[in-house]
């Protein structure tokens, strides 16, 4: 993992001591009890400043702890080569601010206008140091309460029977000054860079120290360790001036756009590939870190050689065996004259204490902490991770781990808290059925969250009884779509759509052509192949349950629905064509929903009126209440040319021919054949 | 099948041949001397005969197609002969130059016609030219409208006619046409034409290829009425043409209570297959109707049958609604078809056909998937296809989040807000534009738009989250929300009707303007009642109610409002107790009062829309919702324009008299409203004469009751049947069907293709095809490693190929995003 989009870390070993602050900002300190915040959040970098924004915004009570004099610290310092690798699109030809937010890696959520990142620079890689002011400016303007300078140093929990989650968070900074939490919201980021230990870790320099001055390297060999963004980042600051430069990993290189994954390395850095493979001198190396050691000679330059080597060796300088020994022709037998370790970071664990039970992901070892769907920490009831430190839930798939991404986690997070501790519901709007391909499309043609968190954060639509209304709730998240009762309020008693993004399910990979000959999919019939970002309908008659959550098949980003849609893929993300785009999805909300979801003009529903006991939603929703649509001289031509309607001003010569529809005849609707059953066995 | 009906006409086989049969097909010609060929004439039996030099050479081009003839017309009963003409035997008939030798047809020894050569081209030529000789009265050739109109009048209720269009005479489909009247030329009329515009006018498109139309002339009594028409779908073939003629005389539809799979009728020997609607007790009198409405869609294609489930001793499946039986002896398919249009698509697509079927496994998707693709909402397919026209979008206000608060703000507005890629809102956005022509100049309302696609925040902070929605805003009041009609006049008369409401009344003179209308002339073509609320100042609460009320009821009536103190003059004018409301209805001309004591607005509300009903209204599409609201049967009467007097007095009497007061009277003039005649189709399967008065049942049962045409519409008739329908002494003429709105069509079956895809993938590949993990390489090799093959994409992209091949043609391969591009 290298430095990547807008990646958040708390800055390491800044320790500032200014606390006279305090009593202003909190409530005087009582003997006893320590002061109290409802909601205390860790951090004030793009995520701990984005949940205050949201709490603010409820009238909450929260107070945010930043060790740095300012927010943002993280971005004073890094990535050190000072080009943020996360789009400034300030142009898109589009007017609509959400849609427009699809293509804004950098702004935070906010009603104010003038908080877009768009405003503060116009690099389409923007300057780090822009993002400092951003931030700044973000807090400031909304006045959020940040207590800068106070880094808080321990975490413990403390039981207690009237609070919330039935304990309080404990946190005291480095004065010793404790906090009492309800609520605790960790924003820290990655802070601990990631080491590797072998025998010669110690001559490795890191990314964090190394120098960013291309003169300190001119004609030096120089190995780099690590194939992540700060790898790469480093590589390109050098790469004119080094005689060469090797970049030995442990997995292959993951190009993003190959990958679809904005945490892998983005074409921006990649410059080293493209001399590797035109035979220039530069290279990329796979080994597995932990079996190297290295060897300082006598000139102070390095050599590669095995820990086995080394360990049978006698730990004396020369005397140790080197692979070209046996091998001569060895790759990395030449002698570097700087080894460079861009490894990424770790979350840094050691604050809170083990009563919180915050442990780390398996899999990503000591990377993340280990959290639920919901980004709250399995280990202890009221403490969410937010930010860059959450990105477990989606590592290497969405956007979770990036401003982009995590602004919209958060504020689902703030959802959630918002109905567990103050009765207040997901919110949502209701409708009547008829406009339910309506919202649909305006969400998935609109919404950047679910452009964003692609296949981590989903749109709901729960079903009103009888199927004649809806309610639409934007944004959950996908991985506890189980609890969606208890986390928002509302009741999904009558079957639920869920609206999701998503790749194919095979085009990304480190190894995967993305320009294969025929990726790109046109026919509807083929929607379901398509493999560009495109939005997917899932169809549940039941809320699923943890399990199918749980064991839902592989590569699945939800459980195995009743009937799925996929709205096929386009080249412009604009899902509005009236036949390629939403006539399918009618027909699959209405096979879901058994029902007819067409819209007719009034002299349709009067013929229907009259003639049928029932009438289509369309005219039930619209007609009846003298809300009709009633059309113009020149659609009524057209009505009639299109052979929708029977020209009952005409003579009717061509009574039997016309009356009874051809397929798709609106005056022949649906429900010809007499014994209906429900078609929903074949969805 | 073909030659065991043509056996029959073998009997008049009379010639005597030299030949007899070949084995090969090649028939011999017998050669004769012209004596010899008239001694062998028999009276009444057709021959024709080739004369020629004897000196000219034994092959020639139409030698070799009159040979092949032979055969073919002897099963018709004609001989065939070739005649040497010999120097001596100077016959009439030899020519007198050796490329001008005729072939003649004759009828015993009577010459019926003689043929150039060139016109008997080849062996169809030669055939269909000497039927159609024979068959001159059998197969009527028309090259008028007026001619096969006059035909076609002349047969209805007699016979059935066959009507075929070929391209040109002696062609291969006007023999077998010509064959085909050989057989069934006594049964039906045959009617012929090469005209093209004959067939365009009958309502082919596609007069690229020969046509044969069945009218079903004989069931027609009416002779006003035209004769059904069933176009054959197959290629004019012999074989075709029987089967269709045949699967014509079949009856429509067959009621069987046995197992499909034993149930055998004519249809399957003629290689049609069998569809069977699944009817229940419960549903009978309307799966009856379908089934036939069905039949009459598969007439000639398949044969349609009612099978009754409660009389069946097999069992089938439960939902099944539709059986489905391709041939004698190959096992039934249960369906389950939701629509009329599918059951005539799975048949399609199911049929018997010449042509090489593409390929065997098209099941993956339905056999109606490219129906899918058909726009089948009126609304989205006339936006569509109106989508070029320029409207005047200037006319109108376009705001943007910069300019919206300050407009609306500025001046007294209406906002449209839309969505540029929503149907219904298109739709109403040239209602909207339309409004604003007519409006140029005159009102001081601004017209004002906003695309919610482009400007989401504005809308969503306007609380518009549906399409479309119509606010007015005007300063210092709280936005209304347009609830009318989504159309240019009702609209207008929102817009008309703005005026503060209830208006404030302040004289005793002013009130009267008010009541007379003339206070607010132009707009009493907008509102046909003004409203007054009469109040002694001080009741507070009565008048609180009462304004409330006006307000609600803003944009859709006229609401005024007194209370000074010399109130008393005009409750005592007209007789109201106070508070009161006066009604005055200014088409006649008068002034109802009620009273208003301890009323809330929501029952003033109430009470004014109910005022606003009148007795006997014309029904409209735009009125009909607020009559239904009543919730009684209607009482209509269609009238072909308007409204006869004595009628309309018949009718008010009995409303007068409150004969019908458990019924909705209205009537409908069919010349303002045409869609009623949409209506009454439905009503009746012969359409009487008009007026038509028909009661309605709508919302409990769906009885139509037709008051009988050839009584007199007088008052006591009319009382008398109203009283028999009440009575239930009146059968319904039909009952409206009580269907819910089911999907018309199926959707995409992505899971199953998903599913089917997965399966393919993972017995390809093998069980050891494990998901990928993130970290894959764990390899040591030190170089690059090159053996990530690119397994994936080929194979979706096989899938891919495979799966269009299958059942989309590439028809419609125009809708392909070029990403490539």
């Amino acid at each position: 993992m290298g430095l990547s989009v807008a990646r958040l870390w708390g800055s390491p070993g800044l320790l500032l001591t200014v606390a006279l602050y305090l009593a202003h900002t909190l409530h005087p300190v009582q003997a006893s009890t320590p002061p109290h915040r409802d909601y205390c959040v860790l951090g004030a970098g793009p995520a701990g400043l984005q949940m205050a924004y949201f709490l603010q915004r409820a009238g909450r009570d929260y107070t945010v702890f930043e060790r740095a004099p300012g927010p943002g610290s993280f971005f004073t310092r890094y990535p050190r080569h000072r080009k943020l690798i996360s789009i400034n699109k300030r142009y898109t030809g589009r007017a609509n601010s959400e849609f427009n937010l699809r293509h804004d890696w950098n702004s935070l959520l906010s009603h104010d206008p003038r908080l877009l990142f768009r405003h503060y620079s116009p690099a389409y890689f923007p300057d780090a140091s822009d993002m400092v002011r951003y931030l700044g400016d973000f807090a400031a303007r909304l006045g959020l309460h940040v207590l800068y300078n106070t880094t808080i140093a321990h975490v413990t929990l403390n039981k207690d029977r009237q609070a919330w989650n039935g304990h309080y968070f404990i946190l005291t900074d480095q004065k010793g000054q404790p906090y009492q939490c309800s609520v605790l919201l960790v924003a820290t980021g990655l802070s601990v860079p990631n080491l590797v230990d072998f025998p010669g870790s110690e001559y490795v320099e890191g990314y964090e120290s190394v120098s960013v001055d291309p003169k300190d390297f001119v004609g030096q060999n120089v190995l780099i360790l690590g194939r992540g963004n700060s790898a790469f980042e480093t590589a390109e600051n050098i790469l004119g001036v080094t005689n060469f430069i090797h970049m030995l990993s442990r997995s292959r290189v993951r190009l993003s756009w190959a990958t679809h994954y904005v945490g892998d390395l983005r074409a921006i850095n990649n410059g080293l590939l493209d001399t590797y493979q035109l035979k220039s001198l530069d290279g990329l190396l796979e080994s597995d870190l932990t079996d190297l050691a290295i060897v300082k000679d006598r000139e102070g330059k390095f050599h590669i050689t095995l820990k086995f080597y080394w360990e049978e060796g006698n730990q004396h300088a020369d005397a140790i065996t080197l692979p070209q020994d046996d091998s001569d022709n060895f790759a990395m037998r030449v002698a570097y004259d700087r080894v460079i370790r861009c490894l990424g970071w770790n979350f840094d664990f050691s604050i809170f204490n083990k009563s919180l039970k915050l442990s780390s992901v398996g899999e990503f070892s000591k990377k993340y902490p280990l959290v639920r769907g919901s980004y709250e920490s399995k280990g202890s009831r009221g403490l969410f991770v937010l930010g860059t430190a959450s990105h477990s839930v989606d590592y290497r798939k969405s956007a979770g781990g990036f401003i982009h991404g995590f602004r919209y986690t958060v504020r689902a997070v703030h959802r959630l808290l918002e109905h567990r501790h103050h009765g207040i519901t997901w919110p949502s709007t209701e409708h009547p059925i008829t406009q339910l391909t309506s919202s649909i499309l305006r969400r998935v043609n609109e919404a950047s969250g679910l452009y964003q968190m692609f296949s981590v954060l989903a749109d709901v639509v729960l079903v009103k009884e009888n199927a004649t209304a809806f309610e639409y709730l934007e944004e959950f998240p996908t991985q506890v779509l189980a609890q969606l009762e208890t986390i928002t309020g509302k009741q999904a008693r009558h079957g639920l759509f869920v609206i999701n993004m998503e790749y194919g399910r095979n085009f990304s990979g480190p190894d995967k052509d993305v320009f294969f000959y025929d990726r790109s999919v046109g026919h509807t019939e083929d929607a379901w192949q398509s493999n560009f970002l495109h939005p997917v309908i899932y169809y549940y008659r039941h809320l699923p349950t943890e399990q199918d959550v749980r064991f839902r098949p592989a590569d699945w980003p939800l459980p195995r629905p009743t009937a799925i849609h996929h709205i096929v893929e386009d080249f412009l993300t604009d899902w509005t064509a009236p036949v390629g785009h939403i006539l399918p999805l009618r027909r699959f909300l209405e096979n879901c929903l058994d029902t007819d979801l067409r819209s007719f003009y009034a002299e349709s529903c009067f013929l229907f009126a009259l003639t049928r006991q029932k009438l289509p939603p369309f005219c039930q929703q619209g007609y009846l209440r003298t809300q009709g649509l009633v059309g113009t001289e020149s659609l009524r031509q057209h009505r009639v040319e299109s052979g929708a309607l029977q020209d009952h001003a005409a003579v009717d010569r061509h009574r039997e021919d016309s009356y009874h529809g051809r397929v798709g005849h609106p005056q022949a609707p649906g429900p010809l054949v007499q014994p209906l059953h429900s078609n929903k066995e074949e969805l | 099948m073909m030659s065991s009906s043509f056996n029959i006409f073998r009997v008049g086989i009379s010639f005597v041949m030299v030949c007899i049969f070949y084995k090969s097909s090649v028939d011999c010609l017998p050669e004769l001397s012209s004596q010899k060929y008239f001694s062998t004439l028999q009276s009444g039996k057709a021959s024709l005969a080739y004369f020629c030099q004897a000196d000219s050479p034994s092959t020639s081009v139409f030698l070799e197609e009159l040979k092949k003839a032979v055969k073919p017309l002897q099963d018709y009963g004609i001989s065939v002969a070739k005649v040497n003409c010999v120097k001596e035997e100077a016959s009439r008939y030899c020519g007198k130059e050796k490329d001008l030798m005729k072939a003649y047809l004759f009828r015993g020894n009577i010459l019926l016609r003689e043929f150039p050569t060139d016109t008997l081209f080849d062996v169809n030529a030669i055939i269909a030219h000497v039927l159609f000789a024979l068959l001159f009265n059998e197969v009527k050739y028309v090259t008028t409208l007026e001619r096969l109109q006059n035909i076609e009048d002349s047969l209805k209720g007699k016979a059935n006619i066959a009507f075929a269009y070929v391209r040109a005479i002696g062609t291969p489909e006007h023999r077998a046409v010509m064959e085909a009247a050989f057989v069934y030329g006594t049964t039906y009329q045959f009617v012929l034409t090469t005209e093209i515009a004959l067939l365009g006018s009958i309502g082919t498109e596609d007069i690229e290829y020969a046509h044969l139309y069945f009218f079903h002339c004989k069931p027609v009594l009416d002779l006003t009425q035209q004769c059904r028409r069933t176009l054959m779908e197959q290629p004019l073939t012999t074989l075709n043409i029987y089967r269709f003629i045949k699967s014509m005389e079949a009856p429509l539809l067959t009621e069987v209570a046995e197992d499909p799979q034993q149930v055998s009728t004519v249809h399957l020997q003629l290689g049609l297959p069998l569809v069977f609607i699944v009817s229940q007790q419960a549903t009978y009198e309307a799966d009856r109707r379908t089934a036939e409405w069905i039949g009459w869609r598969l007439l000639g294609k398949a044969g349609v049958l009612l099978l009754l489930r409660d009389s069946l001793e097999v069992d089938i499946p439960q939902q099944a609604n539709v059986v489905f039986k391709r041939e004698e002896g190959m096992p039934v398919e249960y369906l389950v078809l939701h629509d009329i249009d599918l059951v005539i698509s799975h048949v399609e697509n199911n049929m018997y056909t010449e042509e090489v079927r593409e390929d065997e496994d098209d099941d993956i998707e339905g056999p109606d998937m490219d129906t899918l693709g058909i726009q089948d909402d009126e609304v989205a397919e006339t936006v569509y296809r109106d989508r070029k026209r320029q409207l005047p979008l200037e006319l109108t206000v376009e705001l943007t989040e910069e300019t919206f608060n300050a407009t609306v703000m500025a001046s007294d507005s209406i906002v449209l807000f839309y969505a540029g890629w929503q149907a219904v809102s298109m739709a109403f956005l040239q209602s909207y534009i339309d409004l604003a022509i007519k409006l140029k100049g005159t009102s001081t309302m601004l017209l004002a738009r906003i695309n919610c696609a482009d400007w989401s925040d504005v809308c969503t902070k306007q609380n518009v989250t549906e399409f479309p929605v119509v606010k007015m805003y005007k300063e210092g009041e709280n936005p209304v929300s347009y609830a009318g009609m989504l159309g240019t006049e009702d609209l207008l008369k929102f817009i008309q009707l703005r005026i503060s409401c209830p208006v404030n009344i302040t004289s005793v003179q002013e009130a009267e303007q008010y009541l007379s209308g003339e206070l607010y002339k132009d707009l009493i073509s907008y509102s046909s009642v003004s409203v007054l609320g009469l109040f002694s100042p001080t009741m507070t609460t009565a008048k609180e109610d009462f304004t409330e009320a006006g307000k609600y009821l803003k944009g859709c009536v006229i609401t005024g409002i007194y209370s000074e103190e010399d109130v008393l003059i005009l409750s005592n004018r007209y007789t109201a107790t106070l508070p009161a409301l006066l009604l005055a209805r200014h088409k006649e001309d008068k002034v109802e009062s009620l009273p208003l004591a301890n009323t809330h607005a929501q029952d003033i509300v109430q009470m004014i829309t109910n005022s606003l009903l009148e007795t006997f209204p014309e029904i409209t599409v735009e009125n009909l919702p607020t009559y239904l609201r009543l919730q009684k049967p209607l009482l209509v009467l269609f009238s072909d324009g308007s409204i006869n007097p004595q009628y309309k007095k018949a009718m008010l009497t009995l409303i007068k008299e409150k004969h019908v007061d458990s019924l909705t009277p209205c009537w409908l003039n069919l010349k303002t409203t045409p869609v009623g005649r949409g209506v009454l189709q439905t009503y009746f399967d012969v359409l009487p004469p008009l007026p038509l008065l028909v009661v309605v049942n709508l919302h409990s049962g769906g009885q139509v009751f037709a008051f009988p045409s050839d009584q007199a519409v007088t008052e006591q008739n009319l009382l008398l049947w109203l009283k028999k329908v009440e009575a239930g002494l009146e059968s319904p003429i039909t009952i409206l069907p009580a269907q819910e709105w089911k999907p018309p069509l199926p959707a995409y079956n992505f899971l199953r293709m998903m599913d089917a895809a997965a399966s393919q993938h993972s017995s390809r590949k093998g069980p050891e095809c494990v998901k990928e993990t993130d970290v894959q390489e764990n390899d040591k090799e030190q170089h690059e490693d090159k053996s990530a093959i690119k397994k994936e994409p080929t194979e979706t992209l096989r899938i891919k190929h495979w799966n269009r091949s299958n059942v989309f043609k590439a028809e419609k391969s125009f809708r392909h995003d070029n990403k490539e591009l």
